[in-house]
């Protein structure tokens, strides 16, 4: 008999109640008619458990119909209690859902290859310089000593014009060794992918193009393969076309070839270049590959001192190509979603608190009618879970609106799809929020609306309820509102001064009105550099010609577009170490470069036509390249080596934030593009092209693209942007991130004024009685006013105590974010504590208003 | 429980259990064990309602407002204190009206048809 009454457990406890001891005796029937006879006890028992199984389930779902009708109708009674409620949960449930989606695709999910856990990038790795790519040598040098990968491969960006169907285009790439693809698991999706032979010198070019080139540039032609395209004027088959979701080693790459080395990329151990990519051998971890490495890095600096000193070898995890900044920030906007989510839950617990309050006289005749206490509670969290569930699909939807403008914030250089979409991770995460939130906000009350005091409500009638424990924990969310939001504010604010701090930084050239646009010249057809300078001179002098333009000239690579270009630098007998850091930004420019810039000249001349291989070799370098080699002397005259020569400092120009706003840039140093030999230095060949004009700039554009079809119509035009939106570009994340986050600390305050306002209406219009007492014993209007405002200010100043404490320390987790701006900054923690108070007094007003309005005489005659 | 009673006729068709069970407490208030003999010796022992489908049909009955629990006792003698009884109400009667006269509509078209019992 206990095991049946066990079973019954399995009934919903209502049901239980009402007919669990009539089926007891039933049960208690069956078993006598049986007695004695084992087969027939045997088959009362199978039949008892089968009925049970059966009908639990509907049981349950009968009750549940039941509660969600009556859930709906009390809803629908209350209309304005139940939009809050959604919009409050959708709130928290739509940022957490988003921000968390964005993290999950940058940090969580396994990347889109096989075995992507034991995929490992290779680095050298010098004191102060970080990691860098490696050499061809070393990388040669690696492949034959190491164990503890099972293969070994190497890529480098590629960024080369395609000829073939249609305009010239610009594309980015990468060129892969044979070994790549395999590792990666990826085959594509039509052809074949390289061969070792392809990887060869002298292999006839072949190409293996995106699924997104293939569809645009091809139309989605499937008879695409064996059709010949040149790729900077050298002829390549393509020969397949990867699967659409592939995306290496970045998004944008369009187009791979295979990795060719001739034989004097192995000659100079400082000319690093290539992403070296690994596969562990199955059982091996990271820490194990780290220590071979380690030996690896000791031999070849024994072997090769002039290159290899100090030079390590640092293996990272492919999964971790997310910088610690953009970590951080993650993070960070994490942290925040979940503040509003805390937020979200007290605001709408307390709101359900007032509402169970309020409802205790409904209550209390259902339960006198026979409802049991399980009962009511059930019911309680049935409207809870019916509002969160509102509350998530409103929350989803939400996500989903605001998940593009999140998708910034992945980091362009994951192997992974742009597009954050939703799915069932993100479905299920959602779900698990709702259900979360629901507990939070829903359990408290009910089981409080249903505790002892509640059910004697209507003895009690409508007075009540104020004071005690109840109004303590209603004024405890409050409190914990505050200081969540007063955390959210802080970080905003400090994210705020930082942005002006780094916006404010001079870059070291002027960037409003110059046009800048790319027509990175064909490989061999420029090789030589006459031809490349009768190009740059026809394009320049009839760009001069254009109405409005102040300038116009050419460079190697824009600055903050581009921050590498890197070569060591010798000044006198010291040796060339770049492991001391003695290293330059070089770049070739076009005389008037330092013009149209706006980059200050200090001293000496600008580079001119008359810089030929004939003259001296000479460089223009920047203030700081002068004070670090000749501080206190006159710089010009003084000689020093870089990129094969010795050349002679002809002018001293000012410092430019090459590697953008925030990182500290290496010195820089100018070439006059005409000192190149023929083939020489081809990468640095000018390619970026800046216009200055006195007008709009962007009008332009027709006109320099006609010029340039006129010079060469095979050359094509590609990266068009302003000056200024490079700049610009720069604080685009931070810009971001303040958006979001400055919308996460707008809610939490509004949220918590709302908050705040709705504690203080409640209990003004329950303590209506008292205050007309009050009133009647002489308590003038300011006294009963100043009343409701301590309230309030006593629960913001707790708030912004409690808040502050946090803030510190959500600040100091945050301090590489804040571009120096301190972690305990007086002006940010002030003016939050200004505005939660504000928040408060705002909050208070009409509360307050209505304490002033009480008729004491109105209110005593109708309690009498 | 609902205020106003509905139109008979949207309760049907009826659950055959639902509709024994009416059947079986057309006269007198019964208990769950009669109840099921009830509708078993009816049936000729064909329709046996497990207890986990008769408290539920009871349940849903007691909400549409079929039944009613009665405080009515038989002598004590006869009684088991843990049983409860049901007795039918007028509006169950009116929806047991209401499906007795859908069945034999339904019997006398099917019969036209010519499928009557006996006929080949």
């Amino acid at each position: 008999m206990r095991f049946y009454r066990l079973l019954l457990r399995l009934y919903p406890a209502a049901f239980r109640a009402e007919y669990g001891d009539d089926m007891q005796a039933l049960f208690a029937e069956g078993r006598r008619a049986a007695a004695g006879r084992r087969a027939g006890l045997l088959a009362l028992w199978i039949e008892a458990v089968a009925d049970v199984l059966r009908n639990a389930v509907p049981a349950h779902w009968d009750i549940l119909r039941q509660d969600l009708r009556y859930a709906a109708r009390a809803l629908a009674s209350a209309p304005g209690f139940a939009l809050t409620v959604v919009l409050v949960s959708g709130l928290g449930i739509g940022a957490n859902t988003a921000v968390f989606t964005v993290l999950d695709a940058a940090l969580l999910r396994p990347l889109p290859f096989d075995r992507a856990d034991r995929l490992v990038k290779l680095w050298e790795r010098l004191p102060g310089y970080g990691r860098l790519e490696a050499s061809p040598a070393n990388y040669r040098d690696w492949r034959n000593a190491t164990t503890a990968f099972e293969s070994i491969g190497a890529y480098r960006g590629l960024s080369v014009n395609m000829v073939g169907r249609g305009e010239p285009r610009q594309l980015d790439g990468a060129a892969l060794t044979a070994d790549v693809l395999p590792m990666l698991g990826v085959r594509p999706a039509i052809g074949r992918a390289f061969t070792p032979a392809e990887d060869q010198e002298g292999a006839a070019g072949t190409v293996l193009l995106s699924d997104g080139l293939w569809r645009t540039a091809f139309a989605a032609d499937p008879a695409v393969l064996g059709t010949r395209v040149l790729l900077d004027g050298a002829p390549h088959v393509i020969i397949g076309v990867m699967p659409r979701e592939f995306r290496f080693p970045g998004r944008d790459a369009a187009l791979w070839t295979p990795m060719r080395f001739a034989s004097a990329d192995f000659e100079d151990r400082d000319d690093n270049f290539l992403h070296v990519i690994a596969k562990l051998e199955a059982g091996v971890t990271l820490a194990r590959a780290r220590d071979e490495m380690a030996v690896v890095a000791r031999r070849l600096e024994r072997e090769y001192p002039a290159a290899n000193t100090n030079t390590g070898i640092a293996v990272t995890a492919l999964r971790d190509g997310v910088s610690r900044q953009s970590r951080l920030l993650l993070f960070a906007l994490a942290g925040a979603a979940a503040c509003i989510l805390l937020i979200a839950c007290t605001n709408v617990a307390n709101l359900l608190l007032a509402r169970g309050l309020a409802r205790r006289h409904e209550l209390a005749v259902r339960s006198s009618l026979g409802a049991g206490r399980e009962r009511l509670a059930r019911q309680l969290l049935t409207e809870s879970v019916l509002l969160a569930a509102i509350g998530g699909a409103a929350g989803l939807a939400a996500a989903a609106l605001v998940l593009p403008a999140l998708e910034q914030m992945v980091a362009m250089a994951l192997p992974i799809a742009g597009e954050v979409s939703i799915d069932a991770r993100m479905l299920s995460l959602a779900i698990g929020l709702t259900a979360l939130t629901a507990l939070g906000f829903g359990v408290v009350p009910s089981l409080r609306a249903c505790s002892g005091t509640a059910l004697t409500g209507l003895a009690e009638s409508t007075r009540g309820g104020v004071g005690g424990s109840r109004e303590r924990l209603r004024g405890a969310l409050v409190v914990v509102e505050v200081a969540a939001s007063i955390v959210l504010l802080i970080a905003a604010g400090l994210l705020i001064r930082a942005l002006v701090r780094v916006q404010a930084t001079d870059p070291g050239f002027r960037p409003d009105q110059v046009l800048t646009l790319r027509t990175s010249l064909t490989m061999p057809k420029y090789e030589a550099t006459a031809r490349r300078a009768a190009f740059y001179e026809r394009v320049l002098s009839e760009i001069r010609r254009l109405p409005r333009v102040t300038g116009a000239a050419y460079t190697s690579f824009l600055p903050i577009a581009m921050g590498g270009g890197i070569w060591a630098v010798q000044v006198g007998e010291r040796p060339q170490d770049r492991t001391q850091g003695h290293t330059a930004s070089l770049r070739q420019v076009t005389p008037g470069y330092f013009a149209t810039l706006g980059i200050p000249l200090r001293l000496g001349r600008d580079v001119s036509e008359e810089d030929t291989l004939e003259r001296p070799f000479a460089a223009v370098v920047s203030e700081s390249f002068a004070r670090r080699y000749w501080p206190g002397e006159n710089p010009l005259g003084r000689r020093f080596r870089i990129a094969f020569q010795e050349r002679t400092v002809i002018g001293v120009a000012g410092d430019v934030r090459v590697r953008g706003l925030e990182r500290t840039s290496e010195p820089q140093v100018y070439l006059p593009h005409r000192q190149v030999p023929d083939g020489g230095l081809v990468w640095y060949a000018p390619k970026d092209l800046v216009v200055r004009s006195a007008g709009d700039p962007a009008a332009l554009l027709p006109d320099i693209r006609r010029i340039v079809r006129e010079v060469d119509p095979e050359q094509p035009v590609s990266d068009v942007q302003l000056l200024s939106d490079i700049v610009a570009s720069d604080t685009a994340p931070r810009r971001s991130q303040l958006r979001v986050l400055g919308v996460f600390a707008a809610t939490a305050l509004l949220l918590a004024g709302v908050g705040i306002h709705g504690l203080l209406a409640f209990t003004v219009s329950h303590r209506t009685p008292e205050i007309a007492v009050r009133m009647a014993l002489g308590a003038r209007t300011g006294d009963v006013v100043s009343m409701v405002v301590r309230d309030a200010v006593r629960m913001a100043l707790t708030g912004v105590a409690i808040g502050g404490a946090l803030g510190y320390a959500a600040a100091k987790g945050i301090q590489g974010l804040l571009a120096g701006v301190p972690a305990g900054d007086g002006w940010t923690f002030g003016a939050a504590a200004v505005l939660a108070l504000a928040m408060a007094l705002a909050g208070s007003v009409l509360p307050a208003l209505r304490a002033a309005r009480v008729d004491p005489t109105m209110v005593m005659r109708a309690g009498s | 429980m609902p205020d106003t009673r509905p139109d008979p006729d949207e309760l049907l068709p009826l659950p055959p259990a639902a509709f024994h069970i009416l059947m079986a407490v057309a006269d007198e208030p019964r208990h769950g064990y009669a109840i099921i003999q009830e509708v078993a010796a009816r049936t000729g022992g064909e329709l046996r309602l497990s207890a986990g489908t008769h408290y539920r049909s009871i349940q849903r009955m007691l909400e549409q407002g079929l039944l009613l629990e009665t405080r009515e006792r038989p002598a004590p003698e006869l009684d088991d204190e843990r049983r409860r009884y049901d007795r039918i109400t007028p509006f169950g009667a009116a929806v047991a009206r209401a499906e007795t006269r859908r069945l034999a509509h339904l019997v006398r078209l099917a019969r036209q048809r010519g499928f009557a019992p006996g006929r080949a």
